[in-house]
């Protein structure tokens, strides 16, 4: 016990000499924070759009009128000319055009259907996407409009409301103004946990192999075990340190509500931190050199891990395959708990599941790297 | 008197390269044991194998009294090892070096104290004690890095190439600590390539391509090389006489040490032999004498690749 407190002791002191390595620790965190809160938001607003009305009529104004006055678009031009739009969207003025065609009023008067074109551009498929289904929420409230106006014209209702229609009352729980700061900013707790304690485990082990040192310790009576321990605490510690840091700024700086209690997503958080630590471990022991430490975090071990937790891409839209490989990554469990305590209040007793499966793959890749590790220092 | 150390049959194969063949040796307890050889010949490898930083590829050691194969641990409470490189923490100070070392061999707080002060006072480092190692010169580190191997008294001590790169002033007092450690009792292991410091070492193990060539006491291996067929050529033309007899197919290597030429004539009658061509070549004020051969002459006739074997 006194000779992993020397170790403990000792990762202290060489941590508090590494400025770079202090900076990561927590300049890092607040950065990713920042940018992920006010950056990386998917909420799709200020679509700028071309604006080409052919028609040029009291309809097709009041068509356009409804496009300019929502949130949604912000028009960058009015032009007269198809053929221009291609300039537009090709240069990246515009993400989006509206053609109204000719006779559109006139088709509308005579009770017809008119076709409105409305051209996305594809290359950034998520604004497309989301910035279509706007287009044509607008098309189908305008089209409900003129409806309304018709009935009343021809004194078949008297009141709008009366004329029969079904509505979808959508209400988004948890998060009800659907604010992506609310969903990535806890997000950004799990990434920062991750990236910080097996980044710098690894990094702390390799370069005791670098440097030779850890040649110097496998001949003294340090125990094998006693050595990882000495690792881990610190930076165990420090990890609780993190949690604490990102949930401070989750919450007093971007307004995250934190509806579950902190000792369940600390407690869990332990767990999580065991298992980067293990992935750590790993990496250190298949790695020679920092920067191949590093590499290997990042590329095989980090990257991927992100892409299938769920972080940015949903699970259910992958592939069967990928979705079952996720099954396998710790990360996508931390981060339905992460999101359940913060935005649902979620505590243990919904939260079992995960934790079990946390634990499971945490047992399995500490003992895998502890042994790997071992096998590695001979 | 019992061994320290006995290896036997011990073998490292580095993929298809052999860095240590078969080598069996003892080391007696007490002995300043010298392991000397050209960088590759195995020496480092053999240490390796012996501390449990290296598995053997086959062979056994034994060490302190333990296999070093089925005990490490009680191999390591006893041994005390310091590497080819500076291996103590660079961004530690002395004194959290020392510390460090101090607490994973369980020393009590007093022995600590005690070592502390020792360590301070042979390495030279009293005032020193809050620099951070890396600002050390060369020398002091390499004592410091000796003094926190050392500081749980163990009974065998390796040392790895301890006075590379070292000026001679601080290897002669590195040199005057290995001594104080063997006056202590401890068994002292060193490799080394300077063949001077052979002298200081009571038994010496030449080593060449991972084979033991020479093992034996200086005085003992002088006793055994002393009819090699090494002559000393005292003239006042050395450079002249040097570049006569290097052409002969039957001297196997020349020297000029001063007024001296050093030659190995591997033939019949050679005094005779040497005189004749010199003679001949005009050359008369010469006297031939039978040189005893220096650690280095062995040495180096150990490790000259054999006739028709090309040298690896």
């Amino acid at each position: 016990m006194k000779r992993i407190l020397r170790v403990v002791r000792k990762e202290f002191l060489q941590l508090r000499r590494d400025r770079r390595m202090f900076g990561m620790l927590f300049v890092a965190p607040v950065l990713q924070l920042i940018l992920l809160g006010y950056a990386a938001t998917v909420d799709v607003r200020n679509i700028p759009i071309v604006i080409c009305d052919l028609d040029n009529t009291r309809q097709s104004r009041e068509l356009i009128s409804h496009f300019t006055g929502s949130d949604y678009f912000v028009p960058v031009a009015y032009i007269y000319d198809i053929n221009e739009i291609d300039h537009y969207l090709k240069s990246g003025k515009a993400g989006m055009a509206l053609v109204v065609p000719v006779h559109f009023g006139r088709d509308i008067l005579a009770g017809k259907t008119p076709q409105l074109a409305v051209i996305a551009d594809g290359s950034d498929s998520n604004t497309s996407g989301i910035g279509l289904s706007y287009a044509s929420v607008i098309a189908l409230s305008y089209a409900r409009n003129i409806v309304v106006q018709r009935a009343e014209k021809f004194n078949l209702i008297k009141n709008p409301d009366d004329l029969p229609q079904v509505v979808a009352q959508s209400r988004a729980w948890y998060n009800p103004d659907l604010r992506s700061v609310n969903f990535m900013v806890p997000a950004v707790l799990v990434m920062v946990l991750m990236v910080i304690t097996l980044t710098i485990t690894s990094l702390a082990i390799v370069k005791e192999k670098e440097n030779g040192t850890i040649e110097q310790i496998v001949v003294t009576p340090l125990h094998d075990l006693e050595f990882i321990l000495g690792k881990m605490i610190p930076f165990t510690l420090i990890g609780i340190v993190e949690v604490l840091l990102v949930l401070f700024v989750s919450v007093y700086v971007f307004n995250v509500p934190l509806r579950g209690s902190v000792a369940t997503l600390l407690v869990l958080s332990l767990l999580f931190i065991m298992v980067a630590l293990g992935l750590g471990l790993f990496v250190s022991s298949i790695s020679k050199t920092q920067q191949q430490a590093t590499m290997t975090a990042q590329f095989f071990v980090m990257m991927p891990m992100l892409i299938l937790s769920g972080f940015i891409f949903p699970i259910e839209n992958m592939p069967k395959f990928f979705q079952y490989i996720t099954y396998l990554v710790p990360v996508r469990y931390f981060m339905e708990i992460v999101r359940g305590v913060f935005l649902k209040g979620d505590g243990f007793a919904d939260l079992w599941p995960q934790t079990l499966a946390l634990f499971l793959i945490g047992a399995g890749v500490l003992s895998l790297s502890v042994y790997t590790f071992r096998r590695s220092l001979r | 008197m019992s061994h320290a150390i006995e290896a036997s049959l011990l073998t490292k194969n580095f993929g298809s390269f052999i860095a240590v063949d078969s080598i069996s040796f003892a080391v007696e307890e007490g002995k300043v044991v010298g392991f000397i050889g050209a960088n590759g010949a195995g020496k480092s490898t053999t240490i390796k194998m012996l501390c449990g930083l290296t598995k053997p590829t086959s062979g056994e050691a034994i060490v302190a009294g333990f296999d070093v194969a089925k005990h490490p641990e009680k191999v390591r409470e006893n041994i005390g090892y310091m590497s080819q490189k500076f291996s103590l923490y660079s961004d530690l100070t002395v004194k959290e070096n020392i510390e460090f070392y101090g607490g994973v061999y369980g020393l009590s707080n007093i022995e600590l104290r005690d070592r502390f002060s020792w360590v301070m006072e042979v390495a030279d480092l009293k005032g020193r004690e809050n620099l951070l190692t890396r600002d050390l010169p060369l020398g002091w580190r390499q004592r410091l890095a000796l003094g926190c191997a050392v500081l749980h008294r163990p009974k065998i001590v390796f040392l790895d190439e301890p006075t590379s790169g070292v000026d001679p002033v601080i290897r002669n007092k590195f040199w005057q600590l290995i001594g104080q450690l063997s006056g202590e009792g401890a068994t002292i292991i060193v490799t080394t390539h300077h063949l001077e410091e052979a002298e200081f070492c009571e038994n010496i193990i030449m080593m060449h391509l991972g084979k033991i060539v020479v093992n034996g006491s200086p005085e003992g291996i002088r006793r055994q090389f002393s009819n090699l067929p090494l002559f000393e050529i005292e003239t006042a033309q050395p450079l002249n006489v040097f570049n006569l007899v290097e052409l002969e197919p039957w001297i196997t290597d020349a020297a000029i040490y001063g007024n001296n030429v050093h030659v190995y004539a591997e033939i019949e009658a050679p005094v005779s032999a040497i005189e004749g061509i010199l003679k001949k070549n005009g050359i008369v004020d010469f006297q031939i004498t039978k040189a005893s051969p220096t650690l280095e002459d062995i040495f180096v006739k150990e490790t000259r690749p054999k006739t028709g074997v090309p040298n690896v």
